[in-house]
């Protein structure tokens, strides 16, 4: 494109654009909005309506907003687009003096949560869910944000996890406690096992591998009925006691015990610090590791492979370190999954989960524990709360399910995101290790791997 | 003079019909800078990846030797490994830093083998024992040291890729350095480099050559840094040696200035 066709100003040029996108939108409208299929109800099954009006306005309005933008927003001729310093908040989220405060903050209302009068056990089971993504999130951070590995089948090591649990605990009798290190050792040891064939494969070749590896391990659940219970799955999974003391209602059970009434609260609440004390032990672990030398390895990795290897670092081993380790705190997460939910089967593997984990990364920023919290917060959170918009439906009439519309707003807030934070919520990384001051490296200078 | 560090023989590498190297044999020796000349395709860049193990060679043998006698067959070596037991270190042409880790960092990952076993390989550094902690500190003196000698030390605490092309090149060498290298190999070290910074990278050299008991090989097309500071030259030209000696003799050289000299460069 010349460089005056592009940003010409001309009023002709700008109706001409707003007539492209309004041809691009008509194309891509046609099919979704302009013809609806309706049941008829008779043998004929299926006919279709068409909704010319709504298309029209569709169109309509999607030329109206490029003008709108051609008019106000865009560029003008000559005018260069200033690079935008980074918003108060990403400056803010990437300093270490505010995340230092930011995150025992969170901790502290974490622990309180439970016992906030709004906290029913609807709420609860949210924050388990959120608390479950945020430490999936930081176990895939080590693959793809620090090592540089982009992994599309983390779901497998979850899986891994929670089948692990599953099976030891209905055949052998274990509980949670031993059943927890076996779990996160097998989805490690899966992890290695992905990670050797792996290790000469960069960017697409890698992606396109991890996310065969997710689904074969998927289809494998799903078709050994004779171990796994194919997709009916596993159900009576003992659930976790407080040291021995189940929750229930017997005289041995937690309420007796501690002389409470008896109330299923309880197991909820236990369940709930079950999963904060795992994810704050993974957020420990995960923060330690990436100071050590093994951290600073991973991300060297990302960084340049070739050069690691003129220091005498063992690329090999550095990959495979970071695909176990990664797992294994899936595979913690995949546990605590089976035992809450006393019931797993494939359904809860398949891909969209390692989607979404992976854009909690994504949309976190690839080296910040805390920007995985609030993207966790966002992609968990917000979805539930589309559910909660019934509202809506005295606007949009009684068919109107918002939920539904829930990976429409996935695709918005990612294309929001491309354009305002292309490198996530905190694109920033802090040093592990300083002489005098510990200044924030800023995105640009940072690498995001190739592998 | 003393057994040489480094024997290249018979060095041959091919990529299916071209030739590259073709049979060159050459010593390297402590304490001494050999530099690598020739034309463009020369094969300079070729051997340096052999000796290095980026590539593994069609024939020939490259022997490294330490003070102790131990003999290191490079040609056998994983190129990992070539940095890491037998000590020999290397910067890359087109520079190779972690643009997005500070200049400290850069250093400490060079260190990585040190400090992996004195974290226990990560079990140890995870309590953060108080022998992890000594070599922690140990190695941040040393990075410390190496960039008060290529004098980046204010840089230390920047992301590597926003220093200015001639630090960036310092803080290779140092990088490379702070691998405790026997042999170490620079790849066009003053390429880009302004008079004043060729002239600081000499110094640098000679400093290295003249107390850090290693052994410099250096590919090079700056005449001045080549002719200045080497104590042998070997000259390629179509992947053969044509000449070996010291400045005057390579100078002198009529096979040299014939394939050279006289006829490619200025």
């Amino acid at each position: 494109m010349s460089s005056t066709g592009h940003s010409s100003s001309s009023l002709p040029a700008m109706i001409k654009r707003s007539l492209i996108a309004t041809v691009i939108a008509f194309l891509l409208f046609l099919p979704t909005l302009g013809i609806k299929t309706a049941a008829s109800g008779g043998v004929d099954g299926l006919f279709l309506i068409y909704r010319w009006t709504l298309l029209g306005v569709g169109c309509g309005l999607i030329f109206i907003a490029r003008m709108a933008y051609e008019l106000f927003w865009a560029p003008k001729d000559g005018e260069q687009k200033p690079i935008k310093a980074p918003s108060a908040l990403a400056r803010a989220l990437g300093s270490s003096k505010v995340a230092k405060t930011v995150g025992p903050v969170l901790l502290a209302f974490a622990i309180v949560f439970p016992f906030l009068p709004f906290s029913d056990r609807y709420i609860l089971d949210l924050g388990i869910l959120i608390i479950t993504y945020v430490m999936l999130g930081w176990g895939l951070q080590i693959v793809v944000g620090l090592a540089g590995l982009l992994d599309l089948g983390y779901v497998a090591f979850y899986a891994v996890g929670a089948y692990s649990y599953a099976l030891l605990s209905i055949h052998f009798g274990f509980g949670f406690w031993m059943c927890l290190p076996l779990a996160g050792l097998l989805a490690a040891t899966w992890g290695i096992i992905l990670g050797f064939p792996v290790l000469r494969l960069r960017g697409d070749y890698l992606a396109i591998v991890t996310l065969a590896f997710g689904e074969i391990i998927r289809v494998v659940l799903l078709n050994w009925r004779s171990f796994t219970g194919g997709s009916n799955g596993l159900s009576d999974i003992p659930r976790p006691s407080f040291f021995g003391i189940p929750f229930n209602q017997s005289e041995h059970g937690f309420a007796a015990t501690f002389g409470l009434e008896y109330s299923s609260m309880q197991r909820i609440i236990f369940l709930y610090f079950l999963i904060l004390a795992l994810a704050v032990f993974t957020f420990f672990v995960t923060a330690r590791l990436r100071r050590l030398p093994i951290g600073r390895a991973w991300e060297a990795l990302r960084e340049d492979e070739i050069a690691c290897r003129s220091l005498g670092v063992n690329t090999v081993n550095t990959k495979l370190s970071a695909f176990a380790i990664g797992a294994m705190f899936g595979g913690f997460a995949g546990s605590f999954f089976a035992a809450k939910q006393a019931f797993v089967s494939p359904e809860s593997f398949n891909f969209m989960e390692s989607a979404t984990i992976l854009a909690i990364v994504v949309l976190g920023g690839m080296s910040s524990q805390l920007g995985v919290v609030f993207s966790a917060i966002v992609m968990v959170g917000g979805v539930e709360l589309l559910r909660q918009l019934q509202f809506l439906k005295s606007v949009f009439g009684n068919d109107f399910d918002p939920s539904q519309l829930r990976l429409l707003l996935f695709g918005l807030a990612m294309v929001l995101m491309m354009l305002w934070r292309p490198r996530g919520l905190v694109s920033t990384r802090m040093p592990t290790v300083f002489l005098k001051d510990k200044k924030t490296v800023s995105a640009s200078m940072i690498s995001q791997g190739r592998g | 003079m003393s057994q040489p560090l480094l024997s290249v023989n018979q060095l041959t590498m091919r990529f299916g019909g071209l030739t590259a190297v073709d049979a060159v044999s050459f010593d390297v020796y402590r304490n001494h800078i050999t530099a690598v000349i020739g034309p463009n395709g020369a094969g300079k860049t070729t051997a340096f990846n052999c000796i290095t193990g980026f590539y593994k060679p069609t024939s020939g043998d490259i022997v490294l030797r330490h003070k102790d006698d131990t003999e290191f067959k490079l040609q056998e070596m994983e190129d990992f490994r070539i940095s890491q037991t037998a000590k020999v270190a290397r910067t890359f042409q087109n520079i190779r830093l972690f643009g997005g880790m500070t200049v400290l960092e850069n250093l400490m990952i060079a260190q990585h083998n040190h400090l992996m076993k004195a974290s226990a390989y990560t079990i140890g550094g995870i309590f953060n024992t108080p022998s992890y902690q000594r070599a922690q500190e140990a190695a941040k003196k040393k990075a410390l040291s190496w960039m008060d000698r290529v004098g980046i030390t204010d840089r230390a605490d920047d992301p590597a890729a926003s220093l200015p092309y001639g630090a960036q090149r310092k803080l290779e060498i140092a990088r490379a350095m702070c691998t405790d290298p026997v042999l170490l190999c620079l790849d066009e070290p003053a390429a880009g480099l302004n008079p004043k910074e060729s002239e600081e990278l000499n110094a640098l050299l000679r400093s290295i050559r003249d107390h850090d008991d290693v052994g410099i090989l250096l590919i090079e097309h700056d005449m001045s840094v080549v002719m200045e500071i080497s104590d042998h030259i070997i000259v390629l030209d179509y992947g053969r040696k044509i000449s070996d000696g010291n400045a005057t003799e390579v100078r002198n050289d009529p096979a040299v200035i014939k394939a050279y000299l006289g006829v490619v460069e200025e």
